[in-house]
């Protein structure tokens, strides 16, 4: 579970995140949902530590990542996972050795052990034959699939994914939320989406925040979007006149 | 260290023969006369290759190509999120990517600069035998007044070198923000930022050791 409580985060004299306060729950998926410039992208680097907060809390099963020291954050790093919108693979590196790396740098496993590991994840996406190929080889969507393996090799117990739709086709988008959904199931993990994917929100979004200009304007869950009568919401989520009518259709 | 140090042994090979070459015909036509001892031009070719060429020059060459592709790898790392990605998992991405690349530097220095002066004095033999000088006269004068020390001094000067090409190239691209416009600029700029680094520490060093 991980905690945000009155999260500020300000660049100079802009400020971008104005008081979050939310929880993440384990064995969801999180989605955090809003504009282009709302601020959801700012609180996933802020929760994951690639910004430090201006001020506020952000709490790891209680534990305050805002308040440890490098080590300790580099230790807690280690039971993180995350998938980058670009995937963010290393370009030298084979599909496999990707997966491996993880494992090269924190585990005690052997070598047969670390491959047998990587081997597994890469089964667990369904990349098994592209093992020995390298990212340039390889589509968008196995990217991504390669970037979810590499993302679990750890048991990680958080797993962030930023946009991870993005640029993708809405057949792969749903193959790669359905496998992270499963995954978060599957591992327990706490699961937190920065998405812009309506398909996702309404496919997977177990517990869904929505930001709008640096404020947590509404939070619930899939099921309770489509009635929700808070007016940015609705424009957000149903903007185009297809899916306005369908969502009159649903009410 | 393969990347760095053995790819780069062939265009320093090159250039080290050609220069060498180029030094033994320009001191023959413009320095030899009668006036002056036949060795003249083998000792100055000797002088400028193992002061200056070999490791001065030569390392402003290699701030080019090894500085540039130091700071365009890393560049990209850092634009495509890869060192987000090292960061997120708990690596210390500095240590990770910088150090390797400056040890692979220093390591293969010395032997850069072994083989520009081998292939330095292998272009000036050339020229001898092409008839040009005498090749006793340009052994002569490599030969003559021979101090170690000068060669001591291109290695010493060159670590001093390839630690300013592989941190201030490393440097430029590790602090990259944007995209492939930034990238090509900090690729450019290292290889400004080494050049004149490595003139400004090479007028320092040269009054220091001589």
């Amino acid at each position: 579970m991980i905690e945000i409580q009155s999260l500020y985060k300000s660049f100079e004299d802009k400020e971008v995140l104005k008081g979050i306060n939310t929880t993440f729950l384990e064995g969801q998926t999180n989605l955090i949902i809003g504009q282009s410039g709302s601020g959801k992208t700012v609180l996933m680097k802020c929760i994951v530590g690639l910004f430090t907060p201006t001020s506020g809390h952000i709490l790891y099963d209680g534990r305050d990542f805002v308040a440890m020291n490098k080590r300790e954050k580099a230790l807690l790093r280690r039971e993180m996972g995350m998938i980058f919108q670009s995937a963010a693979l290393f370009d030298s590196m084979s599909v496999l050795e990707n997966v491996m790396f993880p494992l090269d740098m924190f585990s005690a496993m052997t070598l047969s052990e670390r491959k047998k590991r990587a081997q597994q994840c890469l089964d667990r996406v369904n990349l098994m034959d592209a093992q020995q190929k390298y990212p340039n080889e390889i589509s968008g969507g196995m990217q991504k699939r390669v970037a979810i393996a590499r993302a679990i090799a750890l048991n990680p117990k958080y797993l962030f994914c930023d946009e991870p739709n993005s640029g993708l086709d809405p057949k792969t988008s749903l193959v790669i939320d359905a496998l992270i959904h499963d995954i978060t199931v599957e591992y327990g993990m706490t699961t937190i989406i920065n998405t812009h994917d309506m398909n996702s929100v309404m496919g997977i979004g177990d517990s869904i925040i929505f930001i709008k200009e640096g404020r947590q304007e509404w939070t619930g869950d899939k099921t309770q979007v489509a009635t929700s009568d808070n007016q940015a919401l609705t424009d957000f989520i149903f903007a185009s006149d297809l899916l306005k009518k369908a969502r009159q259709a649903f009410i | 260290m393969q990347k760095l140090g053995v790819d780069s042994i062939g265009i320093v090979l090159m250039i080290s023969f050609f220069i060498g070459a180029v030094i033994c015909i320009q001191m023959k036509v413009n320095i030899q006369s009668p006036w002056m001892p036949r060795f003249t031009t083998g000792y100055t070719t000797r002088e400028i290759m193992l002061l200056e060429f070999s490791s001065s020059i030569m390392c402003l060459i290699l701030a080019g190509k090894v500085g540039s592709n130091i700071a365009s790898e890393i560049g990209t790392m850092r634009v495509t999120q890869q060192i987000d990605a090292l960061e997120i998992m708990g690596v210390n991405s500095a240590s990770f990517l910088i150090l390797p690349k400056i040890m692979a530097l220093l390591t293969m220095i010395p032997v850069l600069v072994t083989f520009s002066m081998v292939a330095g004095f292998a272009g000036a033999y050339a020229i001898a035998y092409a008839g040009i000088l005498t090749p006793e006269d340009l052994t002569y004068g490599l030969q003559h007044s021979f101090k170690q020390w000068f060669i001591w001094m291109g290695y010493i000067k060159s670590f001093f070198f390839a630690f300013i090409i592989s941190s201030v190239s490393a440097f430029y691209g590790y602090t990259v923000e944007g995209g492939s416009v930034e990238v090509g600029k900090a690729s450019t700029d290292s290889v400004v930022h080494c050049s004149m680094l490595i003139l400004f520490a090479d007028i320092f060093l040269t009054q220091i050791l001589s």
